[in-house]
């Protein structure tokens, strides 16, 4: 039985946190928040230059050549530091979407320009509000080229690729857009979270490359979620462990009644259960990298099990760390809030967990 | 990552498993495996325990862990975990042995002295002996340490008198280890002693205590009068609280049963083919809902216990995670139980195997489970434990500090 980490694995998730420590503290997320910016360019150019956007991409096509192993355990560290970059899009949806369906030469011409950082990727799904389905897709493909509007798209203001649902004759088809052609239109939305940007794509007769196989473009959807939904959990576990450090320290250093308000068993058994819920979500999650990481047929569950727990861990944590901090984690100052939003985010960009709590039901069931 | 045995682990489980070949049967796929002692439990299934000890001691796998001088192999955890694993999979009598193999030789073996190691230990590896614990109280579960059971010394004897509860297989034992109140005037921590005590001496009176389950696993054990001879003592006198932590330091935990998923495809299956109205309950949405977060929690129990057999298995001390399986275990047993029983609709209420599902086997389930949430640590005694004790937050503000035991308040229940 080994269910863990390598030694050398933990020791470049040690190397991540330290880069983290030092160049990303939660004033740089708090800068991103209170600034028109879309994230922090300068932290972009550092996981870039650390090898991190193109960790698990293979060496020929510009990356680092880890595997996912590796790529879980620095999610895991860009979580913790609430890092206001693109990661999640570029390198779990984008960068995965390809390594997974993309041909030879799609894979050499965007691959290195997505490791390197020079080009921002995201994925195009959702059009309005409500679950995502195959027969919600209404942006249509014809003749190579593509029209319609996403939204919201996480880093769709931003990226410069995006891998989007549309549909074609045959059904699905997920196609390449270039957001850099003229025939793109990128509008920047509000977002719950304004440290992690969102965007609204509008298509026109834009030029598009099929990725993958026509019309299966839904089957192959599933998986590039799946895949993202593993490294995601990754990163929300960091989230929500950081969230409860920082809370149990201050409820450890807050008097009232002329004790620390951790001593009392209404704070004190809630933070074991916040405790509790977070290993839980971490033990899923690890078997979701091993899943990932070994392409087994069990990631359909294992994806589904690890969503589930680390949105539920994550998002009890932002919202637990605003009601322990008491008052002042409802001010604008303390740095509550940037959890409270980030745990949100984080829940309902790939779908929220109830809705994979459906997805996992329907794969035990078929099974 | 990967989920096989190292070579040496493979290498002892073969031979754990030709043993167990050669001296048993595998069970079969549809059999359950033995279950603790409960009521209807005679003398013929104590004998039956008692044999198979026996032949695991004359084969060297009796107690594995134990040093050899107490008659073990001084194998490593992760051995003990696969040996309990191959075990498992075949048809043995049920475990009787565990509270005293487990939890009180142990304790003998740290405490004791060498006129108890050697009279003790080894008719109690080899099963002739069978020991029960004799700990909590009608006043004293939780908080252990008040404790009213009183030993008087009386020239080189002590005269017990008081009652012990929740003591398994205690009408079985010939032994108890219990602990008394020698210290009226002292703080409650320190006016302790602990004893071995013959559990056929003079003045015991044990008596079955009826769960709400109907089960009967578990005895209150009266003392009146009881002589228990000096040269019984562990410990020193007033120093016995020290011997009950290494006792419940050794209580043993469920890790490498394998089980937490165990239970989740019955309750799909009960889903999929109860009918809700012309309609599969399985096709309700909020019935998927609740399913899914069981098999979250389940399966999040399961990998957590991957990841306590990991550090076993590399000989290093499993991390704090390895202390939350009963708190979410137990719970999660209640909860499935309770839910398994509202797909059924009216006959959800009925624990008549024609008419209940799956010969009500979770209706028995719900019934048994609020012990689970007791046993061996409360739900809330566990989260203090995690909270105390892995978070290192505070610990409880205490109304018994540095008073004399005597004068702490005791309000209802308490004499």
């Amino acid at each position: 039985m080994n269910f863990d980490f390598s030694e050398e694995q933990k020791l470049l998730q040690k190397t991540a946190r330290d880069y983290l420590e030092d160049h990303a503290p939660l004033s740089v997320c708090r800068a991103v928040l209170e600034s028109k910016e879309t994230h922090s360019a300068e932290l972009w150019k550092g996981a870039a230059e650390m090898g991190w956007l193109g960790a698990a991409v293979p060496e020929e096509y510009g990356g680092a050549g880890f595997g996912h192993l590796e790529l879980a355990l620095i999610a895991e560290e860009v979580g913790r530091a609430l890092a206001p970059i693109p990661f999640a899009s570029s390198a779990y949806l984008a960068t995965e979407a390809l390594m997974e369906a993309g041909s030879d030469e799609q894979k050499k011409r965007w691959l290195p320009r997505l490791a390197s950082g020079e080009t921002i990727g995201c994925l195009a799904l959702a059009e309005r509000p409500g679950r995502v389905s195959d027969s919600g897709v209404q942006a249509t493909l014809k003749g190579g080229k593509l029209n319609g509007t996403k939204l919201p798209v996480l880093d769709g203001d931003v990226a410069g690729l995006a891998v989007v649902a549309a549909r074609d004759g045959k059904g699905v088809t997920l196609v390449l857009a270039d957001l850099d052609d003229k025939t793109v239109t990128k509008e920047s939305l509000r977002s719950i979270d304004p440290s992690r940007s969102q965007g609204k794509l509008g298509f026109s007769d834009t030029p598009v490359e099929v990725l993958g196989k026509a019309g299966k473009g839904w089957a192959l959807m599933q998986q590039i979620l799946d895949r993202a939904a593993v490294l995601l959990a990754f990163e929300q576990v960091g989230t929500a462990s950081r969230a409860f450090e920082i809370t149990k320290d201050y409820t450890m250093g807050r008097y009232a009644f002329g004790r620390p308000i951790a001593s009392f068993q209404a704070l004190k058994h809630r933070l074991a259960d916040l405790y509790v819920s977070i290993e839980l979500a971490r033990s899923n999650t690890y078997y979701g990298a091993w899943a990932l990481e070994n392409r087994s047929p069990e990631l359909a569950t294992a994806a589904c099990g690890a969503r589930v727990s680390a949105s539920d861990a994550c998002e009890l944590a932002g919202t637990e760390m605003i009601q322990m901090h008491g008052g002042v984690g409802y001010t604008w100052e303390y740095d509550c809030h940037l959890f409270y939003r980030r745990a949100k985010l984080l829940g309902l960009v790939l779908g929220s967990a109830d809705e994979w709590r459906e997805k996992l039901i329907q794969r035990l069931d078929a099974a | 990552m990967d989920f096989n045995d190292t070579a040496e682990e493979a290498e002892f489980r073969a031979e754990a498993r030709t043993w167990l070949k050669a001296n048993t049967k595998r069970l079969k796929h549809d059999e359950a495996p033995p279950g603790l002692l409960d009521e209807g439990e005679g003398r013929s299934v104590v004998k039956a325990a008692q044999d198979w000890q026996a032949k695991k001691a004359d084969g060297g796998w009796a107690c594995i862990t134990w040093a050899k001088e107490f008659g073990g192999r001084e194998a490593t955890a992760i051995q003990s975990v696969i040996w309990n694993q191959e075990e498992a999979r075949f048809k043995t009598p049920p475990n009787i042995f565990a509270i005293g193999q487990g939890m009180l030789g142990p304790t003998i073996m740290v405490h004791g002295t060498e006129a108890q190691k050697k009279r003790h230990i080894r008719p109690m590896l080899r099963g002739e002996e069978i020991w029960c614990q004799l700990f909590s109280e009608p006043a004293a579960g939780s908080d252990l340490a008040g404790l009213r059971t009183s030993a008087v010394k009386d020239g080189d004897e002590w005269i017990v008198n008081g009652q012990k509860s929740w003591c398994t297989g205690a009408q079985f034992s010939k032994w108890g280890m219990i602990v008394t109140r020698t210290d009226l005037s002292a703080v409650k921590h320190a006016g302790i002693t602990y004893f071995i005590v013959d559990m056929e001496s003079p003045g015991i009176e044990i008596r079955p205590i009826r769960q709400i389950n109907g089960g009967t696993g578990f005895n209150e054990v009266f003392f009146n009068d009881v002589r228990i001879p000096d040269e019984n003592r562990v410990g020193a006198v007033n120093d016995g609280w020290r011997g009950a932590i290494t006792t419940l330091m050794n209580e043993r935990s469920s890790i490498g049963s394998g089980g937490g998923g165990a239970g989740f495809s019955d309750l799909l299956r009960l889903a999929k083919e109860t009918d809700w109205g012309g309609h599969s309950a399985l096709d309700d949405p909020s019935v998927r809902q609740r399913l899914a977060d069981f098999y979250v929690r389940s399966k999040g129990l399961q990998y957590t216990g991957y990841r306590t057999l990991t550090a076993i298995s590399r000989g290093t001390t499993p991390g704090p995670e390895s202390s939350i399986g009963k708190l979410v275990g137990a719970p999660l047993r209640q909860d499935m139980s309770s839910f398994a029983c509202d797909l059924q609709g009216q006959a959800g209420a009925s624990l008549e195997a024609g008419v209940a599902f799956d010969d009500a086997t979770w209706q028995e389930s719900w019934l048994a489970s609020p012990g689970l949430r007791l046993a061996g640590g409360t739900d809330e005694i566990l989260r203090n434990i995690v909270a105390e004790r892995v978070l290192g937050l505070p610990p409880e503000m205490r109304a018994d500090k540095g008073v004399a035991f005597a004068d702490i308040p005791t309000g209802h229940g308490t004499k």
